[in-house]
């Protein structure tokens, strides 16, 4: 092919929370590392939280819904078919950019759902087997925690967690009138000067990118010791296509530049790290005569199993003064429905991840549209009960496994190269409308506990789907996963995978860093293989 | 508000007069809080500079329909005639209304009176941030008390 490039030892695509930590990783090598990244460096300093119209442009621009949001590094995505449409960010950080910077880990018997409770699969790896890569990843992301949580095993917290404040406290109390678990959450939020990072401000608004650089996302951790380390990272390089030859090793990657001028990066290692839609999208759009039906996909299990996190929002009003929107979003966590009790209704289990408060406008939105807040003359008070009272939680349900739950290729949609987009095949399964029923109930308790007066509750959250895993599933049995137990493809041997589509369960917890840990996991595989490497 | 004084090239002036009634109405001002009507001109200034192609299509739009099937235009209504025509229309129009209510509210509630008369800074978080306490953490110790509730494998 024209417009060839200098042969890299890997070609990492994606540069979000798995791409980095994996280049990261694999900079110690000295090999030839390029990642291509089909979105842009950020600039803190254009965060919404620097202007006036912080809010709306949360809702716009730094929205989390790409068709929604439609940036030139943006790519559609049909999810009509879905009860959950897609959240996701393109750019350096990925969908660190983004998050909440809410980062619990999986359990130990997050890893063992089979052998647990009877239902989806056991991961090929363990609880242990990854503590050392969480570790690391908590490390270089900087976790701020306390130590000491009962709902899980001992590790490590870094820095203070980040202040209860009057939400946190008032939900502490109606945890304790039940005698129920919570406990700080653990965030990404510096909450001192940490790497290079300032201390956390109170901005109050995570969601929408860190202005003040407190919030860990993977522009700001990793990729500055990478890029130091030798990693070269292009951005607006949207690959399209993943090349085999006739002995089914990959030989590069076809990409597009910013002029969508084609080329071609060979390379002796190709690694995916886009992410639960991203990466099957690829795979899928990558066919040829040795891989009639997507490349890496000899199991027909590309793009099946996607997860979600089905969420539910449960939100109360007090007549107390909250927080509002100051102070960073996260707060504290409550695991006390985490594991499996089948008196419930449904197998597995759920976080509460407490939501501080909200802004001025996102309350008037939320009252106006309840019905709470009405028009007229009595707006004013109706607004003012509301105001900087609100505090509440979202339920992240475990969700499970489903082969008819899908990432396909979409007959007509194209991005702006003219690359073939994703459609979402979802259904929400029975035991997670039960999980998300049980979930408003208890929480609808903890708040009234806690002295709310009105309870407002959404489930699932239409826009929620934040949390891609599954569709590249890691396993011994060629049969039954895509990529082996650490991360290399079965059909292709220099192919890995890295993100969240390794996820075989989804736990109920948020994903981003067991991804992190993950992707050092697979990193430290392959260097200590490299001689045999693609044996 | 009817007499605004806000001009633009993209507004027949009677369509604005009713925008800016519209507004007013929806949101009228309230001297016990100090809240300006939505009517306000900075704050109508806002709303018509926040319009896309799509919503200022759907706006205008929505605009004509309030002033049809009815004798005078509804800015040229009475306050309480105004008010009653806007219960009967927020009944059948309410999902057009939609587009509006929601620019409106980003509009009207980042506006400087606005925020000033709910005692809120009117200023972007960053750069200089907000205070949380720091709260009570003696409100852990039951949960300490109880001891690991993780399962083993």
């Amino acid at each position: 092919m024209n417009n060839a490039e200098e042969r890299a030892d890997v070609v990492i695509i994606g540069a979000g929370a798995s791409g980095a930590a994996a280049a990261w990783s694999l900079a110690e090598t000295r090999m030839r590392i390029v990642c291509l990244e089909q979105g842009d460096w950020m600039n803190p300093l254009a965060y919404p939280s620097t202007t006036r119209e912080w809010e709306s442009r949360g809702f716009g621009e730094f929205g989390i819904s790409p068709n929604r949001r439609g940036r030139i590094t943006d790519y559609p995505i049909n999810d009509t078919n879905s009860p959950i449409a897609i959240a996701n960010f393109n750019g350096v950080g990925g969908g660190t950019i983004l998050y909440a910077a809410h980062f619990p880990r999986f359990h130990p018997s997050d890893f063992r759902v089979k052998s647990c409770d009877g239902v989806a699969d056991d991961w090929p790896i363990d609880y242990e087997t990854l503590a050392p890569y969480y570790d690391e990843n908590d490390r270089m992301m900087g976790v701020s925690g306390l130590a000491g949580d009962p709902a899980y095993p001992p590790k490590p917290a870094i820095m203070k967690p980040v202040p209860l404040g009057r939400a946190g406290t008032a939900l502490g109390k109606g945890f304790n009138k039940l005698g129920w678990h919570w406990w700080p959450s653990d965030t990404t939020v510096a909450t001192e000067v940490y790497d290079g990072r300032d201390g956390c401000i109170n901005l109050g608004h995570c969601s929408s990118g860190c202005a003040q650089g407190a919030k860990a996302s993977t522009d700001i951790t990793y990729w500055p010791h990478a890029i130091r380390a030798g990693v070269e990272l292009r951005t607006r390089a949207r690959v399209s296509e993943i090349k085999v030859d006739e002995n089914d090793m990959a030989t590069g990657v076809v990409y597009f530049d910013e002029e969508g001028v084609e080329r071609f990066q060979p390379a002796e290692v190709v690694m995916v790290a886009c992410n639960g839609v991203g990466t099957p999208r690829l795979l899928l759009n990558s066919v040829s005569s040795r891989f009639p039906e997507g490349l890496a996909n000899r199991s027909g299990l590309v793009g099946k199993n996607l997860m979600f996190h089905p969420y539910a929002s449960i939100q109360g009003i007090f007549d107390e003064q909250l927080d509002g929107s100051h102070g960073p979003g996260v707060c504290i966590w409550s695991q006390e429905f985490y594991e499996t009790d089948l008196s419930r209704g449904h197998v597995r289990g759920f976080t509460y991840e407490i939501n501080r408060g909200r802004g001025p406008v996102s309350t008037a939105m939320t009252g106006t549209f309840s019905g709470r807040i009405p028009w007229g003359e009595s707006h004013h008070e109706a607004y003012r009960r509301m105001s900087e009272r609100m505090t509440g939680m979202v339920a992240i349900c475990e969700d499970l496994p489903e082969e008819s739950n899908t990432v396909t290729i979409d007959d007509e949609l194209v991005d702006s190269n003219g690359i073939p987009c994703p459609k979402i095949d979802y259904t929400l399964s029975e035991n997670s409308k039960n999980m998300l029923d049980f979930s408003i109930a208890r929480a609808t308790e903890v708040l009234r506990e806690a002295g709310a007066h009105d309870i407002i509750s959404e489930a699932p959250i239409a826009g929620g789907g934040w949390h891609l895993m599954g569709t590249a599933r890691m396993g011994t049995d060629p049969d039954l996963s895509v990529v082996n137990e650490w991360g290399r493809s079965h059909d292709v041997r220099n192919l890995f995978v890295v993100d969240g589509s390794l996820f075989v369960t989804s736990a109920g917890v948020n994903p981003t860093r067991t991804i992190g840990a993950l992707a050092l996991y697979v990193a430290d595989s392959m260097k200590k293989r490299l001689a045999t490497l693609f044996d | 508000m009817t007499n605004s004084t806000i001009t633009t090239d993209q507004f027949d002036p009677g369509l604005l007069e009713t925008l800016v009634a519209l507004l007013d109405t929806m949101i009228p001002e309230n001297s016990l809080y100090g809240a300006p009507s939505a009517g306000d001109e900075a704050i109508v200034e806002d709303v018509i500079k926040s319009m896309t192609g799509n919503s200022k299509v759907a706006i205008i739009e929505l605009l004509k329909e309030l002033n049809s099937n009815s004798e005078i235009a509804f800015h040229e209504m009475s306050v309480g005639k105004r008010r009653t025509r806007f219960e009967q229309f927020e009944t059948t129009n309410g999902r057009q209304l939609r587009v509006l209510s929601s620019l409106l509210l980003q509009c009207y509630y980042r506006a400087d009176k606005v925020l000033e008369s709910l005692g809120m800074d009117a200023r972007p978080p960053y750069p200089l941030g907000n205070t949380v306490e720091e709260g009570d953490w003696t409100l852990l110790e039951p949960v300490k008390s109880r001891g690991k509730i993780y399962r083993d494998v």
